[in-house]
């Protein structure tokens, strides 16, 4: 085109006197950014093609590189924004709906850094968790009303189904389509190792991966894809993927040209066919129909495992979640808006949604008051960022976690949010072999373990420091957080105090 | 004896290999400074054809044909290690020869090189296994 109405939106800055044009940069770059000027031997980059992910950066053994944003401005305006502008420009040359990764990355609020944590002092101890017992194992599940006896008064047990946790984190459904074989394979073996779980998401499970069944939960969406009676029996859970927090009301779409090879097997689906998950379950339009399927699943399994219903959080969350507690379901999990993909439209994942924070103390809230608490453990998902973030999770209600953007980071993702070109530099959101193998699982499975070890010392001294000593009397204790900045309504939807109340 | 392995699965033919062994031996503190439009003489290499890639340095053979081969005794092994005594070389080429995976070279310096596993030059842990990305080298007991 003769006029380039969009101006490349990073510059890379090369440190001559560093650079020993080794050339790392250029091999690792799937983006094409950097060559070498052979008759100088010189390195030069063409930055309207970087996307920022850093790989170049993170290899270049004498840190010659760096990049910046560009100081390149359209006229200050706080309305007409440049992202603004250029988002314009780019569907006026298109004509397409402007598609996205990874989380909404507007600047909405994030109530969990106006939530703080309290602490024990003089009248009542803190627990320091290197000397003491500390509990971080938690069960999912629905909990039993009552004790139930037989006729001699010998105790029955009358547990449903549960999945036990080391430590109240699970990693988040990440199909394999989405993101790689290889980060599959490092999230199942971390899963394993951890005590937790990981989540098929709705790809299906790759037959090499059944060996790890036992930490798996399977994924049942609205496109059905890979799912049989081995796969469902594979897992120890089954969640039902009603909704996605980044994109809620749509469904998703593989293009032909992924459906290859051990993604097409599977997935169960023709080779180059595309793979549309559609916006709803055709045979679900409501509560009653949710419960038919949740039993199926359930007669499927025997009764063995836990289901799960996923949903996003939208306006009336508190009221679905509800519905769902009466529908057989034993966990829901709750995607905030702030939620990752692999390639979602960008309006509605800006745009569609509320804050996890707010739909999980409404949600647990509710299910309180209507007495039906025990019918469902609550899983949150949508930008768990740190332990801190878990903790004031659990104390708002939360019974575990997904973390599923913070497990990515973690095997090196760094949030470039171009995932949808299929490009990954990282190996993680490719389905390219020569890009897939740049993430080694045992690196990989190896990271993630550390991060959630990391995370569990730093919940330990937290709940220590509250003078507690069981993830359990921190669930639902909401006399632990404090809001600071929080208007009137908002500390009313939290059911939190402000800070110095 | 702890030998350098190769996993040729996860190579990704980045060569950064060869810019650590070159930095490693080349007895400066400051890889820019020492590698800054220097054409480099490392003592791995990486073999790569389409998208298979992978590392190839000294083997530390059990039984060395270089070794045998050496006539004027520069080389030797020592607990399974095989070094050069450069003084000794006479250039004569016959372990670039004989080594059956290239893995010999002559040096600049006028004798040959080979890999050491960076017992020489002060790191202590081969300086191509540390700066793998990938582990595709790795440094163990086999």
């Amino acid at each position: 085109m003769a006029i380039n109405y969009i101006f490349p939106e990073y510059e890379v800055v090369r440190a001559e006197k560093r650079c020993i044009s080794c050339r790392v940069c250029e091999r690792q770059c799937a983006n094409e950014v950097h060559h070498l000027n052979l008759a100088e031997n010189r390195m030069e980059a063409d930055e309207s093609k970087c996307v920022n992910c850093h790989r170049c950066v993170s290899l270049c053994p004498t840190r010659a590189l760096k990049i910046v944003r560009t100081d390149n401005t359209f006229k200050h305006n706080a309305n007409w924004t440049g992202e603004i502008i250029a988002d314009i420009f780019r569907q006026a040359a298109t004509g397409g709906v402007l598609l996205s990764s990874m989380g909404n990355p507007q600047p909405l609020p994030v109530y969990w850094d106006r939530l703080l944590i309290n602490a024990s002092q003089v009248t009542n101890p803190s627990i320091d968790p290197l000397r003491e017992p500390m509990e971080t194992k938690t069960f999912l599940g629905k909990k039993p009303y009552a004790l139930a006896r037989d006729k001699s008064g010998r105790l029955l047990n009358n547990l449903e189904p549960q999945l036990e946790l080391d430590v109240p984190v699970m990693f988040s459904a990440m199909s394999y389509g989405s993101i790689s074989y290889n980060a599959h394979e490092s999230l199942a073996r971390a899963a394993c190792a951890l005590g937790v779980y990981y989540n098929t998401g709705e790809g299906g499970l790759h037959e090499d991966f059944y060996q790890y069944g036992a930490h798996t939960i399977v994924q049942v969406a609205s496109g059905r894809f890979g799912v049989y009676k081995r796969y469902l029996d594979a897992g120890a859970a089954i969640e039902i993927k009603m909704g996605q927090g980044a994109k809620p009301g749509i469904g998703g779409h593989l293009p032909g040209t992924k459906i290859v090879g051990d993604i097409s097997r599977t997935r169960m689906i023709p080779e180059g066919s595309d793979a549309i998950s559609p916006a709803p379950h055709h045979d679900i339009y409501s509560i009653e129909d949710l419960r038919q399927l949740v039993y199926s699943l359930k007669e499927a399994t025997e009764y063995k495992k836990p289901v799960i219903v996923k949903i996003a959080a939208v306006h009336n969350v508190a009221a679905i979640a509800s519905g769902i507690a009466r529908s057989g379901a034993d966990i829901i999990a709750i995607d905030g808006f702030r939620g990752g993909t692999g390639a979602a439209p960008t309006r509605i994942r800006d745009n569609v949604g509320i804050p996890i924070e707010l739909a999980l103390a409404s949600v647990d809230e509710r299910l309180r008051r209507e007495g039906i608490r025990n019918n469902v453990s609550v899983v949150i998902g949508g930008s768990v960022r740190n332990s801190a973030d878990i903790v004031k999770a659990l104390a708002l209600g939360a019974d575990a976690v997904y973390i599923g953007t913070s497990a990515l980071i973690a095997l090196g993702c760094h949030l470039c949010r171009t995932c949808h070109a299929g490009k990954c530099n990282w190996g993680i959101a490719t389905q390219r072999a020569e890009l897939v193998k740049r993430l080694n699982p045992d690196i990989g499975f190896e990271r993630l373990v550390r991060l959630v070890s990391a995370w569990k010392h730093e919940i330990m001294e937290m709940m220590g420091g509250m003078g507690i000593n069981s993830i359990e009397a921190l669930k639902g204790n909401r006399l632990m957080l404090r809001g600071v900045g929080l208007n009137e309504k908002e500390l009313e939807i939290l059911g939190v105090k402000h800070a110095g109340e | 004896m702890k030998r350098i392995y190769v996993n040729e699965k996860w190579c990704l033919g980045c060569h950064l290999c060869e810019y650590y062994c070159a930095f490693a031996n080349s007895g400066q503190d400051d890889m820019a400074k020492a590698l800054k439009d220097v054409v480099i003489h490392p003592r791995i290499r990486i073999e790569e054809q389409d998208n298979i890639s992978f590392a190839v340095n000294c083997r530390h053979c059990e039984e060395p044909l270089c070794v045998k081969g050496c006539i004027s005794g520069a080389l030797s092994v020592q607990d399974g290690l095989i070094l050069i005594d450069p003084d000794k070389c006479v250039s004569c080429y016959t372990c670039v020869l004989s080594c059956p995976y290239g893995a010999i070279m002559p040096s600049e310096a006028g004798a040959i090189q080979k890999c050491e596993l960076c017992t020489k030059n002060g790191r202590g842990q081969p300086a191509c296994v540390e700066g793998c990305p990938n582990m595709a080298i790795v440094f163990e007991e086999r």
